[in-house]
């Protein structure tokens, strides 16, 4: 193609994007339930106050499986919805590059996914009140869980784009976001570890969440955030490949 | 002058199903090419093809001399594009929605805004613009459709049935707008209603089953039935036992 990938153009699909999340009951809905689950599961499953220590462990600890399960809904309209409703043919008609379409929509799903992140705001101000709390540990674990989000609207976008049935896109990229996350627990490592334990470990490695665990032990290494831009650009890449051959079936 | 669409050996097979068997023709600026044919007969997806979204099997299509396939966002830029059905966001407002597409194509500032007050007025939407576009009518959404291809004036229009769904003042309207680009512009229409070929088009081709069985003025096609009708013309060309033969 005769001009490169453009910012400018991405950002005005991210700004549509982002527009039609607040322009539809989508944003009130996913914002309740992600604070009523993190609230609901950190206070009463992850014993909060009983523990009786200024941190915010069950709070992080939940975060990567409530993204699990609300992640893939975010994603599960992105493309599917363009290919219902026929704007996909208007939107690649249009004069950009596909990957710019790919990226601007990660990038609104992603954005939104930091608004949510942030509203969660009163455990922070909650631990703080209450005792004191490493918050350089804290920041970074949020870092690390927008990662993890991330991570997982990503393979939700390409699993989007990989089907016109927004149910199938939904139990697609729930079960895919779901092998990541747990690809270091017994349940899987014992599973592979059977047949190759050299994979086992291999598996330990593509973990999501046992990448998260090190920055919510307050630790941001260069290889953990290079495996999160890999990953990511992994996916996108494949939403691209995706979107190219099935945007007319 | 060089034609500002060109089309060559352009296929496309689903599976075993052919649904585009070697289309050829091209463009010139100031005509305007009426392209018809039975339901299923490949008009969406030739059209599917020139603007970039379907590709093809074999063969080519060029805009302006930009290869749709290996210059395509070239060729977009030339291109003005009315999908079938008209498919627009549901939940933007018309304003938002043109806003949005001319952002896409590169207009900021007081260009944008007056990129897209440009598009309200020749698709008469002011009444409308702030509604969002679930709210509107089929007429109204086709318009729509109509202001984002035209919001760049583009050399080339390619519209997959322009008129449909609209009522008789506003069909008489887009005729009437189409016929006041058509000199400075190539326009491609898909339309099932033939007096619309006879009003607007200057040339007409006929395509059924995938291949193109006539290109021809609407006079010259009209003459190939004893009744001089196009209709009669179309049917006697497209009916299951006329392709048969």
């Amino acid at each position: 193609m005769s001009d490169g990938f453009s910012v400018r153009r991405t950002f005005a699909i991210t700004r549509r994007e982002l527009a039609g999340y607040f322009a539809t009951p989508v944003a009130a809905v996913f914002i309740v339930i992600f604070l009523v689950l993190q609230g609901v599961l950190t206070f009463n499953l992850g014993g909060f106050f009983d523990r009786d220590q200024a941190d915010l462990v069950p709070f992080f600890g939940f975060l990567p499986w409530v993204f699990v399960l609300l992640v893939p809904a975010l994603t599960m309209r992105l493309w599917a919805e363009e290919r219902r409703l026929g704007t996909i043919e208007l939107l690649l008609t249009l004069p950009l590059r596909q990957s710019e379409a790919v990226v601007g929509k990660f990038l609104a799903a992603w954005a939104f996914c930091a608004i949510a992140l942030a509203l969660t705001f009163p455990f922070w101000i909650t631990v703080n009140l209450l005792g004191h709390p490493d918050n350089a540990t804290i920041a970074c674990g949020y870092v690390g869980g927008l990662l993890v989000a991330g991570a997982f609207l990503a393979i939700g976008a390409a699993a989007s784009a990989a089907s016109k049935n927004q149910v199938i896109a939904f139990v697609l990229a729930l079960v895919i976001c779901f092998i990541f996350a747990a690809a270091s627990y017994p349940l899987v490592t014992d599973f592979i570890s059977r047949g190759s334990p050299a994979l086992a470990t291999f598996a330990r490695r593509l973990s999501v969440i046992e990448r998260f665990q090190s920055f919510t032990r307050g630790v941001i290494e260069a290889r953990d955030l290079i495996y999160f831009v890999t990953f990511i650009g992994f996916w996108l890449f494949l939403n691209t490949v995706v979107v190219d051959h099935r945007k007319a079936d | 002058m060089a034609a500002l669409i060109e089309i060559e050996g352009l296929t496309k097979r689903f599976g075993a199903f052919t649904a585009v068997d070697h289309v050829s023709f091209t463009v010139a600026r100031g005509e305007v090419l009426g392209f018809l044919g039975p339901n299923g007969a490949g008009k969406s997806t030739t059209m599917r093809m020139l603007a970039g979204f379907v590709t093809p099997t074999a063969g080519g299509a060029r805009v302006c001399g930009h290869d749709v396939q290996t210059d395509a966002v070239a060729a977009r830029q030339n291109l003005g594009f009315l999908p079938e059905g008209a498919p627009t966001y549901p939940e933007m407002t018309v304003q938002g929605f043109l806003r949005f597409v001319a952002g896409i194509r590169g207009y900021a500032g007081r260009e944008r805004s007056e990129r897209v007050e440009r598009a309200i007025g020749l698709t008469t939407l002011a009444e409308a613009r702030l509604q969002p576009i679930e709210t509107l009518s089929k007429g109204f959404k086709r318009r729509v459709g109509l202001a984002q291809a035209l919001l760049h004036d583009p050399p080339v229009l390619v519209l997959d049935e322009p008129t449909d769904g609209l009522d008789p003042n506003q069909k008489h309207e887009v005729r009437g707008l189409i016929t006041r680009m058509a000199k400075e512009k190539a326009i491609v229409i898909s339309t099932h209603i033939l007096e619309e070929v006879d009003a607007v088009c200057s040339r007409a081709i006929i395509i059924a089953r995938g291949r193109v069985i006539a290109d021809a003025t609407p006079a010259e096609l009209a003459q190939r039935h004893p009744s001089g009708k196009l209709d009669d013309v179309f049917r006697a060309m497209t009916e299951p036992k006329a392709l048969a033969a």
